[in-house]
């Protein structure tokens, strides 16, 4: 098959299955009870266009193509094709997004089985791929647009899936509204773009990069930056990924950990030669990268929710790699994007493995009368699992240690070369460089810690449920045991595609040539020098010693005492600790300064204004506009001679108005 | 000339000009035989055989380009494309009105040959290249029309109404009439093609008899304050008729006077003048259809609107502009004889209509969807919505004037119609979404008739046309092309 037949049915396939699971789902309530059907139809959805990324990828020639479709509008100067470009960038991104959706779906037939929505979610999900990859594959912002406002509203519906719950739809709500003021930026962004260059595909906006105006452009820059806090969970607006876990974990694992919170990366990337002209707004984002993943990282050491944990963790993690976009890495962003959806979609499925678990637990005390209620996502309430779910204890810790950044495994190559990247541009003249550094060493630790905590409370030590001596929780199914030892294996081996710069002169680095290579769509901020070989090796020391100190103290610490420590840290931090706890109070602040503020003018203000200013000119008009109807009905009065009058009356006009 | 070569073109003028003849002879020929074989039931089958078979002569002449009768006849082109258009809309008249006729069991032979006649009349009129064939096809299609307004007379509203039509129609082409006078005075010629340039820059003598003629053509189609019988006339007609009326005769009125604008006039002084009575057309008329009970009577209301918006385009005064207004002529057409054909199925009282109320038809939408639904897709192409061709007629009319510069007629025009939307929207309204009271005549006694099978042929066929000219634009690029 031909490239344009392969991103047909790359596009196609999933937007199928969506059509044939949503509309049989809704018109057929028989069609709904085929769980296997369901499942299976919706994974082959997501693992055909995989084989074909794969194709692609390996008779890739090494120069990007672009495939156009059909032209979706023409207006005046403005030209929107359905295009789709392949290039080393896109293959990447869409083997990640299909090779990791495809392990979701697989696990997502065992983890939702039984539930009434079943059809429901594998048509979200299989939706969730189709803008996904209009997001990573659109050759025009238009296009990404299109992609990112899709997975948006996926987001959305997955995230108050189980909707009866009001709580979940809040937290949809909140997602998609905190979503819609990144959008805004992003659209703004989009028309300057689109006014100081007349073209929105990707290939003319890179080439007019230079010759544009730097003010303009680096406004452009800012709004497209301002666009990706809100899709990957920034500071300002970070505080609906937290809350975003309400939706079922695979979800969690798919959306919220390994695809599209990470468009906010891939956008930059994507744009990079864009990026790399507005030196001021990459130190606005290395900057606020540090200072997310620093805050992140210190609020997901107090969670004692499993998910909040692994929620916060992405935040985190997602720091860094805005990081990494602003030394102008940008390739390493987008290794680290790659490691992250590994180790981390490990974890939530891991958790989701939990707390598939624990939900058995809590059935059965239910079921007994006790009066035991269990949150079965609650840390503090598990413990001890390591003897019952051996396969997801396992993985979870493999996944545990690649995120910490033990020497090796995926986590430690990425975050290590986004280390190595601080310390480079800060060593050639950018100073703030030392902050976002200084601050990334720190979170390596502080990341170190708080997942070696998670894993303790919930594999080790001993149970904490009641009745811990007869309940016991069963390891999940094959579904989901699989996926979980692919992604583990996937987090081990991950990394070597990423070796770095120290060994072989970079030669090894296969992600670097691939991504910025000559051909490489990725541009990178080049240095006036290098760093000393041996300095590399201390760094990389440095960073091995920080990850395994973490991960050891971590274990002392929680082995031993367990949740009493988090009491004994409390004591010692106070005031900071609340602070930590109470996640900053941002989301009370936004309450404060944002939410009440507009509510009380839409209430005080606005509702009266639309109601007797709008409403009364409406209404005026439709009054006067009805009063002269009524009154010019009295011409007709059904008299042949007043008829003639009206006609004479005609005749003078229009000779008047021919004549004078 | 003389005549012996009036004669050696003879037989060339009569192949070009067959679907005339066809239909004169038709009319002359169901004359006689419904004389002698009153109420036969061949004698609509022979009125619909010859309009199908003029019609069918007429396809090939869309290509053709040329004069008949010494330069008396236009053929081809915009020309053929009027044509089609009078004899569709008599084709689907008469289809509508032979069910409906034997219904209220009136066997009026008469009827079938005034609809022929008419149509002569009008394709004479859609055709003419020369005033007198204008004033000759005018009246033959006047006088048809009045007799048809009268004739079905189960009641005396139609006898009134024909009545009114008449006189106020004498009165007009008197207007008419010495218009021409005052046209040849200034310009010694009856002949549109040799007028402009006889007229130069036009005297006032000149002006003052276009001004006359106008009146003539704006009181054929009913544009304000030259309306005043349409409601009157619409509203006491039996109702299939009024589909043809306020659609053929139209098309026709509005052709000659493209011809006119085309051909006669110099190109300055009018277009204002028609851009001001576009206006008041459209207003009044939206306005006065919003405060009307009777069905008949606001679609009434409503074709004045819509001639206003056909005048918008005359007034911008380009080619573009003319080929709209045929092509909303066209699409004019299709949707006032399905929502007319709709009503005259829905006719339960005694009156035959006239005094039929947005009250009377409550649910109707329910109990007959086949009405209800075409109903639907009728009143939303006639308020303009996106995709049916109600949509791009409008834009093919409002976009000539905005190129223009006629801005302000062109918001004039779409903030008309935007009133518009509620007096259709509102019979839609009471067809589904209100619920019949106990007692109303049309629950128990008329509603229990079959539709003609005929009748929902014509029916679905009208809506499958709105669609297809809304999504596609053959019917318009094809209108682009008669106009240089």
């Amino acid at each position: 098959m031909d490239s344009a037949s392969l991103i047909y049915a790359i596009l196609l396939f999933p937007l199928a299955g969506a059509a044939i699971n949503g509309l049989l789902g809704l018109f057929m309530p028989s069609w709904r009870k085929q769980e296997r059907l369901i499942g299976i139809l919706g994974t082959a959805m997501v693992a055909l266009p995989f084989a074909a990324f794969v194709v692609l990828f390996l008779s890739f020639d090494g120069n990007a193509s672009i495939t156009r479709f059909f032209t979706w509008m023409a207006a005046g100067d403005l030209t929107i094709d359905f295009a789709y470009r392949i290039d080393q960038l896109s293959l990447l991104m869409g083997l990640v997004v299909t090779g990791v959706g495809s392990l979701i779906h697989v696990y997502s037939i065992g983890y939702m089985h039984g539930d009434d929505g079943f059809w429901r979610f594998f048509a979200y999900l299989n939706l969730f791929i189709f803008m996904m990859l209009n997001l990573i594959l659109g050759d025009n912002l238009v296009v990404l647009f299109l992609g990112w406002e899709g997975v948006g509203l996926c987001s959305y519906l997955l995230i108050g899936f189980w909707y009866r719950n009001l709580a979940n739809s809040a937290a949809a709500n909140k997602a998609f509204i905190m979503n819609r003021v990144g959008d805004f930026a992003f659209l703004v962004a989009m028309f300057i773009l689109f006014r100081e260059v007349g073209a929105l595909d990707m290939s003319s906006l890179i080439a007019a990069g230079s010759s544009m105006d730097p003010t303009m452009l680096s406004l452009a820059v800012f709004l497209l930056f301002m666009g990706a806090t809100g899709k990957s969970a920034q500071i300002p607006l970070f505080t609906w990924l937290p809350d975003a876990m309400a939706g079922p974990t695979p979800v969690s694992a798919l959306i919220h950990a390994a695809t599209m919170v990470t468009s906010g990366l891939y956008l930059l990337a994507r744009l990079s030669p864009l990026v790399l002209l507005a030196p001021g707004v990459m130190t606005l984002i290395a900057i606020v990268g540090a200072t997310t993943a620093l805050v992140a990282a210190t609020i997901a050491i107090t969670q004692n929710d499993i998910k909040k944990v692994l929620a916060y963790s992405t935040v985190s993690q997602l720091g860094y790699m805005f990081v990494a976009t602003g030394v102008g890495a940008f390739y390493v962003a987008i290794f680290h994007v790659m490691t992250h959806a590994f180790f981390k979609g490990c974890l939530f499925l891991g958790s989701g493995s939990v707390i598939h678990g624990m939900h058995h637990v809590e059935h059965e005390l239910a079921h007994d009368g006790h009066g035991h209620k269990l949150d079965p996502q609650d840390m503090r309430t598990m413990g001890g699992l390591k003897q019952f779910m051996p396969a997801t204890r396992m993985t979870f810790l493999i996944s545990t240690l690649a995120i910490a950044g033990i020497p090796l495994l995926a986590g430690f190559f990425s975050k290590d070369e986004i280390l190595f990247k601080a310390f480079e541009a800060a060593s050639f003249g950018f100073p703030a460089a030392w902050f976002v550094w200084g601050v990334g060493l720190m979170t390596a630790l502080l990341t170190a810690i708080y997942m070696i905590r998670a894993y303790v409370l919930t594999f080790e030590g001993s149970p904490r449920w009641p009745h811990a001596d007869t309940l016991h929780p069963h390891e999940s199914p094959a579904s989901m045991t699989v996926p979980l030892w692919v992604l583990a294996g996937l987090s081990v081996v991950g990394g070597f595609l990423g070796i770095p710069a120290v060994i072989a002169h970079g030669d090894l680095n296969w992600i670097h040539h691939w991504l910025a290579g000559d051909h490489g769509p990725v541009a990178e901020r080049l240095f006036d020098g290098h760093v000393a070989l041996a300095m590399e090796w201390a760094l990389i020391a440095l960073g091995s010693g920080v990850a395994i100190v973490g991960v050891t103290l971590g274990w002392r610490w929680y082995t031993r005492q367990g949740l009493a420590f988090d009491d004994a840290l409390a004591s010692r931090f106070g005031g900071l600790w609340k602070l930590f706890q109470g996640k900053y109070f941002v989301d009370e602040a936004y309450d404060k300064a944002i939410v009440r503020p507009i509510i009380g003018g839409a209430r005080y203000v606005f509702a009266p204004f639309d109601k007797y200013v709008v409403d009364g000119l409406v209404n005026g008009t439709a009054f006067l506009t009805r009063a002269l109807s009524f009154v010019l009905k009295y011409f007709q009065t059904g008299l042949v001679p007043s008829y003639a009058v009206g006609i004479v009356f005609g005749v003078v006009l229009i000779v008047w108005l021919m004549l004078f | 000339m003389d005549l012996s070569q009036a004669y050696s073109s003879m037989w060339a003028d009569i192949a070009a000009a067959l679907p005339l003849v066809i239909v004169s002879l038709a009319g002359l020929v169901v004359v006689v035989f419904d004389a002698y074989r009153n109420r036969h039931a061949a004698t609509p089958l022979i009125t619909l055989a010859a309009l199908v078979l003029a019609f069918a002569v007429e396809i090939p002449a869309l290509s053709a380009d040329g004069t008949a009768f010494h330069g008396m006849l236009r053929i081809g082109g915009a020309a053929a494309f009027v044509n089609l258009l009078i004899l569709g809309s008599g084709i689907l008249t008469v289809m509508l009105a032979m069910p409906y006729l034997k219904r209220l069991d009136m066997h009026i032979g008469e009827v079938y040959s005034m609809v022929l006649f008419a149509t002569a009349g009008m394709l004479m009129l859609g055709a003419a290249n020369h005033l007198v064939t204008i004033f000759v096809g005018l009246e033959t299609m006047s006088v048809c029309l009045y007799i048809l307004t009268g004739l079905v007379r189960k009641n005396q509203g139609a006898i009134e109404s024909a009545l009114k039509y008449f006189l106020l129609g004498a009165f007009s082409t008197g207007f008419f009439l010495y218009g021409m006078a005052l046209l040849y005075g200034a310009t010694g010629t009856m002949s549109l093609s040799d007028m402009q340039v006889a007229a130069g820059s036009g005297s006032v003598m000149f002006w003052a008899g276009v001004a006359l003629l106008l009146v003539g053509f704006l009181f054929k189609v009913s544009a304000v304050p030259f309306h005043m019988w349409t409601p009157d006339v619409y509203q006491g007609a039996p109702t299939p008729l009024v589909g043809f009326m306020s659609t053929a005769s139209k098309a026709a009125a509005f052709a000659a006077l493209i011809t006119v604008l085309v051909l006669a006039l110099p190109p300055e002084r009018w277009t204002g003048v028609l851009a001001v009575f576009a206006v008041i057309t459209m207003v009044i008329g939206n306005v006065l259809a919003l405060s009307q009970s009777n069905v008949k009577r606001m679609l009434a209301y409503s074709s004045i609107a819509h001639a206003g918006y056909i005048l918008v385009a005359l007034a911008a005064g380009t080619p573009e502009g003319y080929s709209g207004a045929l092509f909303y002529l066209l699409v004019y057409t299709v949707m006032n004889i399905g929502a007319f054909g709709v009503m005259s199925q829905l006719e339960w009282d005694d009156a035959q209509g006239s005094t039929q109320s947005l009250d009377s038809l409550a649910g109707v939408g329910y109990r007959r969807p086949l009405l209800g639904w075409t109903m639907v897709f009728f009143m939303f192409s006639l308020a303009g919505f996106p995709p049916l061709a109600g949509f791009l007629g409008k834009w093919a009319v409002f976009a000539p004037a905005i190129d223009a510069d006629l801005v302000w007629l062109a918001i004039t025009g779409v903030l008309a119609s935007a009133v518009s939307a509620y007096y259709y929207l509102r019979v839609l309204v009471v067809f589904f979404m209100k619920s019949a009271r106990d007692g109303e005549p049309g629950t128990a006694a008329g509603e229990a008739f079959v539709i003609p099978t005929m009748t929902r042929g014509v029916l679905i066929f009208c809506t499958a046309l709105l669609v297809v000219l809304g999504v596609t634009t053959f019917a318009w690029d094809l209108t682009g092309t008669f106009f240089g």
